[in-house]
């Protein structure tokens, strides 16, 4: 059995386990989330250090394959590339990191821990999967969980409103992406239909799609894929959706699901229909770059945590959109370094901002200040976070986001002096205004207190570590990331320079 | 005359009867428990159905070719089968509420099962209306069985009002295409293609038919009844009339349509679209305020009716495979949403009513959590790989028609209407304000069952769907295209 197809079940069996475990059993129900995610954890990392992009054929690793539903073209798929071996990495450890930051939930653990783990290990298994159903059913395992966690351990009066925002707003995106992937599929002809992305790949490279067919598919699957990543102006559900969440499942959203469109976009849209997607790449770094200046500009105003680290978040998606938008081989490896490392950054920040409201029962930063006296530990490290966040180098951030800034030099220098901006400029007056606010001033905060358990620092350590470690040593994920991207940079670039494989690169 | 091929029909028929004997002789106490004797022969019959044939064998035609045995009849026989054993069960617990005459609520509930299953097998437009009335007379006794209740009555007296302007509809348009082609056979008529192509008559007749099945499967603009009756009638009558008599409806608009009038099909591609969507947007918005959770699903009713429809206007193979899946993991769906009402819902069905279930009984919970998420259609269950295939159907025929991508478009606002409401039975089920402590639910062993089997189901339809999607594919052979 593939280790992929692992990675993803442990937590579903998990949850599927827990769920026989009589409620009163706490002690065992927290154990058995733990070590599911532990392991699922574990053998991704194993993964990750054995894989070998170029040792194989198809460029694809551990892959697994078996006949489901042939009749309506469905298999069993699983299989890795340089593209998706860091985010599956990613997803694995935020996971973990989520069960472990989870100790503080004291209401109906046994339902919290299920939904918790279907999530997670629904959007491995989908980050995993090279079949369409599967890439589909996967992902959207996590809509329901995320709802009734939102609504039954979620805080803030608006939860409910934002519980439903997220859901209706989720749901139009993945079903646009349905439509989309569906319209893909009945592309081939009849007897030959398959969800199987490595063969619709295959196929339209050599059969590329009429562009009448193209002209409305692409923008179903940008828009339906664009929605879920919050692509601007389709962001409102993110920042307070995060905001209200409880703090495993808001990492788990922030950090992970919200991958998923981005992948998508790299792995199906781009080499499917690269025609199109050139004609759309001004669109796209348009709404990119709004949604780094205009949402860095909404961060600014925010007094709230959360609420400033869901809007940061959405900005930070903006350069992977970039990344994409400018359709070189540099740009794609620097969008695929800026959604992991925001992977571990988002899940970081957000685990942090959770422990702050568990402890102040509030995240108004008016309010805060003083802090970093009684919260040495959680106070250092959250402003790591923040610097990693405003891009200093020697986090993974700061790679991904030169990368993209090189790789879309080359379509717009405009353009990347504006992104460039709100990168250093915006997100750095709102982190540092915020480390003023909450760590910095005179505030006495008797009775609030750090974490001194070594376990329970774990969580911290551990994404922070990735963040360092993929920041000091970029080559880890850069050198798997460019073998996997280049053929799409090669099937996008191609469309342009007329047959002359461009790899990467500027082009005028 | 082949009696053989109308033997599940005949078994049904027969138990009915063998129940309202035993009823004469049973003790007052003991008569819920004929309602376990009938589940138990019908599960018997269920078993037989698929010892005795599969949905590939050839077809037989009996009755001077009025009745027909194929893949298609013995699909939707099934899924009638299934839901008639649920509803019975349901029945049984629903003993309570109930004033009197248990037993003949079987047998009735019993005789409208086997006018589902000659509909199921109409070959011809005199079996259609006999077994359309077959059905309806008996609805019109099971909708208004609780003599008590005004409620009930009313629902009864709307639906006799209105089943009988559809009736009279149905024979207006029958009599229409008789008078124009002289046979009321479904072949013979297809037969006449050519010739009928041009008839005005004709084409008004096939029209006013498909109106009056339109009643039965409640789609614009024949959906007013749905609501009130829905919400009126019994939990099991509703269930039997969401999950039967609905599919019985579809069954007997793919014949008409892809059998009798296939010519006629191909024109009416516009037409179907118009309707899907009308059913769509109608029943999802109307659905957005309800409080009341029956009402709520004949509201949902109607817009699924909609979803369905989706798959006969696309006018092709695949679309009628994803009608024949999308009813099967519905009828699932519904009885189990059904047996947590009937357990649940005793006073009134109010939403309220489902607050704190899920420490009440955290397996209607669950249950009643993945009905209403398959009904919304996500995935992994029935309701998602129903409307996968639907929006596969139509999105099949975007590429030529532009009309069909609109159709789907519509069809995706719709789902998204829907799972707002949908959603709202969830967080009433998890979050709502309870009330005063409410004790824990005893549920039946036969309730929890059906609940088992249910879940099990959707789960299986919608993650292993080769089996089922085989079989819908050879029925619906039977149909042209």
């Amino acid at each position: 059995m593939s280790p992929l197809t692992l990675i993803f079940l442990v937590p579903l069996l998990a949850a599927l386990l827990l769920a026989l475990i009589p409620r009163n059993f706490r002690f065992a129900i927290r154990g058995l989330a733990l070590l599911a995610a532990l392991v699922s954890m574990l053998i991704a990392v194993t993964a990750f250090c054995k894989f070998d992009g170029r040792a194989s054929v198809s460029g694809f690793r551990f892959e697994e394959r078996h006949f489901w539903a042939p009749s309506a073209g469905i298999s069993y798929h699983v299989g890795a590339d340089g593209l998706n071996v860091g985010l599956i990495l990613m997803g694995a450890v935020v996971l973990f990191a989520a069960v472990c930051v989870s100790w503080r939930i004291n209401k109906r653990e046994k339902e919290y821990y299920i939904l918790l783990l279907m999530m997670g290990g629904g959007i491995l298994g989908a980050l995993a999967s090279l079949d369409l159903f599967f890439f589909f059913i996967l992902h959207e395992l996590a809509l329901v969980p995320a709802f009734i966690l939102i609504g039954v351990w979620g805080t803030g009066k608006d939860k409910t409103y934002a519980a439903y925002q997220i859901t209706l707003y989720l749901s139009l995106g993945a079903l646009l992406v349905l439509a989309g992937l569906l319209a893909v599929y009945l592309q081939m002809p009849a007897p030959s239909r398959t969800f199987d992305i490595v063969e619709l790949t295959q196929w339209f490279k050599a059969h590329p799609m009429p562009s009448r067919v193209e002209h409305w598919i692409f923008p179903l699957l940008l828009f339906g894929f664009g929605i879920l990543v919050s692509l601007y102006p389709f962001y409102t559900w993110a920042p307070l959706g995060y905001a209200s969440a409880p703090t495993g499942a808001a990492m788990i959203h922030a950090g992970v699901l919200k991958k998923f469109g981005l992948y998508g976009l790299l792995r199906i849209a781009l080499p499917l229909m690269p025609f199109e997607a050139q004609r759309w790449a001004y669109i796209l770094t348009a709404l990119g770059l709004a949604n780094v200046v205009v949402c860095g500009a909404v961060a600014m105003r925010q007094r709230d945590l959360n609420l400033l680290l869901g809007n940061s978040s959405v900005a930070h998606v903006g350069f992977a959109f970039l990344g994409i938008a400018s359709m070189s081989l540099i740009g794609f490896t620097g969008a695929v370094v800026v959604m992991i490392a925001h992977g571990f950054l988002a899940a970081l920040t957000f685990a942090l901002s959770g422990y702050l409201r568990d402890e102040l029962k509030t995240l108004d930063m008016d309010q805060m200040g003083g802090l970093l006296r009684r919260l040495p530990f959680i106070g250092t490290v959250m402003i790591m976070a923040m610097m990693a966040g405003c891009g200093l180098p020697g986090f993974a951030g700061f790679f991904g986001e030169t990368l993209v800034f090189f790789g879309s030099w080359g379509r717009s220098d405009v353009v990347t002096m504006l992104a460039i901006w709100g990168a250093l400029i915006i997100a750095g007056v709102y982190m540092l205004r915020a480390i003023r606010s909450i760590w910095h001033g005179e505030k006495e905060w008797p009775g609030v207190a750090d974490v001194t358990n070594p376990w329970r620092k774990l969580p911290y350590g551990l994404l922070l570590a990735a963040l360092l470690i993929f920041g000091c040593f970029p080559r880890l994920l850069t050198d798997n990331i460019k073998t996997s991207v280049a053929p799409v940079a090669r099937l996008v670039g191609e469309e342009v320079a007329g047959g002359a494989p461009v790899a990467g690169g500027p082009r005028r | 005359m082949n009696l053989a091929i109308l033997s599940s029909e005949l078994a049904v028929i027969g138990l009915a009867l063998a129940l309202l004997l035993m009823d004469l002789w049973t003790p007052r106490a003991f008569k819920h428990r004929l309602g376990y004797l009938a589940a138990a022969v019908l599960v018997v019959i269920l078993a037989l159905s698929y010892c005795g044939g599969s949905v590939s064998a050839p077809a037989a035609e009996g009755c001077s070719h009025m009745f027909i045995r194929d893949g298609l009849a013995l699909f939707f026989k099934r899924i009638f089968l299934a839901a008639g054993i649920f509803v019975v069960l349901m029945a049984v617990e629903f003993r309570e509420r109930i004033p009197m005459g248990i037993g003949e609520f079987f047998t009735i509930t019993l005789i409208a099962l086997a006018g589902m299953m000659f509909a199921a097998s109409a070959n011809d437009f005199v079996m259609v209306y006999v077994a359309m009335e077959m059905m309806s007379v008996s609805f019109y006794v099971l909708v208004s069985f609780q003599r008590s209740r005004s409620n009930s009555l009313e629902a009864g007296v709307k639906y006799l009002i209105l089943s009988a302007l559809a009736a009279a509809v149905l024979i207006f348009g029958i009599a229409l295409v008789f008078g124009t082609s002289g046979r009321t056979n479904f072949a013979a008529v297809a037969a006449q293609a050519t010739r009928l192509a041009s008839n005005k008559a004709f084409w008004l007749g096939a029209l006013l038919v498909l109106l009056g099945l339109a009643f039965k499967i409640a789609a614009v603009p024949m959906q007013m009844w749905a609501p009130d009756v829905y919400q009126g009638a019994p939990t099991p009558v509703t269930a039997f009339l969401a999950i039967g008599s609905k599919a019985a409806g579809f069954v007997l608009v793919l014949r008409v349509l892809f059998v009798a009038a296939p010519a006629l099909a191909q024109h009416w591609g516009k037409l179907l679209a118009w309707t899907a969507a009308l059913t769509i947007l109608y029943g999802n918005l109307c659905a957005i305020p309800q409080r009341s959770l029956k009402r709520l699903l004949g509201y949902s009713s109607i817009a699924n009716a909609g979803y369905l429809l989706l798959g006969v206007a696309a006018l092709n193979v695949s679309g009628s495979v994803a009608v024949l899946y999308y009813l099967a993991g519905y009828a699932f769906t519904l009885a189990v949403v059904f047996v947590v009402l009937c357990v649940v819902a005793r006073e009134n069905d109010d939403i309220a009513v489902l607050a704190g279930l899920n420490r009440r009984s955290p397996l209607l919970a669950l249950a009643l959590t993945l009905g209403m998420i398959s009904l919304a259609g996500v995935p992994p269950l029935a309701g998602f790989f129903g409307k996968l295939l639907l929006l596969e159907a139509i999105l099949e025929r975007a590429a030529a028609d532009r009309m069909y991508l609109w159709l789907t478009l519509t069809a995706i606002a719709g789902v998204v209407i829907s799972y707002y409401y949908y959603f709202g039975v969830i967080r009433a089920v998890y979050w709502s304000e309870a009330g005063p402590e409410t004790p824990p639910i005893a549920v039946s062993g036969p309730m929890k069952i059906s609940v088992g089997v249910c879940i099990a189901a959707m789960l299986y339809l919608g993650i292993f769907p080769n089996e089922v999607l085989s079989a819908a594919a050879e029925a619906v052979k039977a149909l042209r295209f």
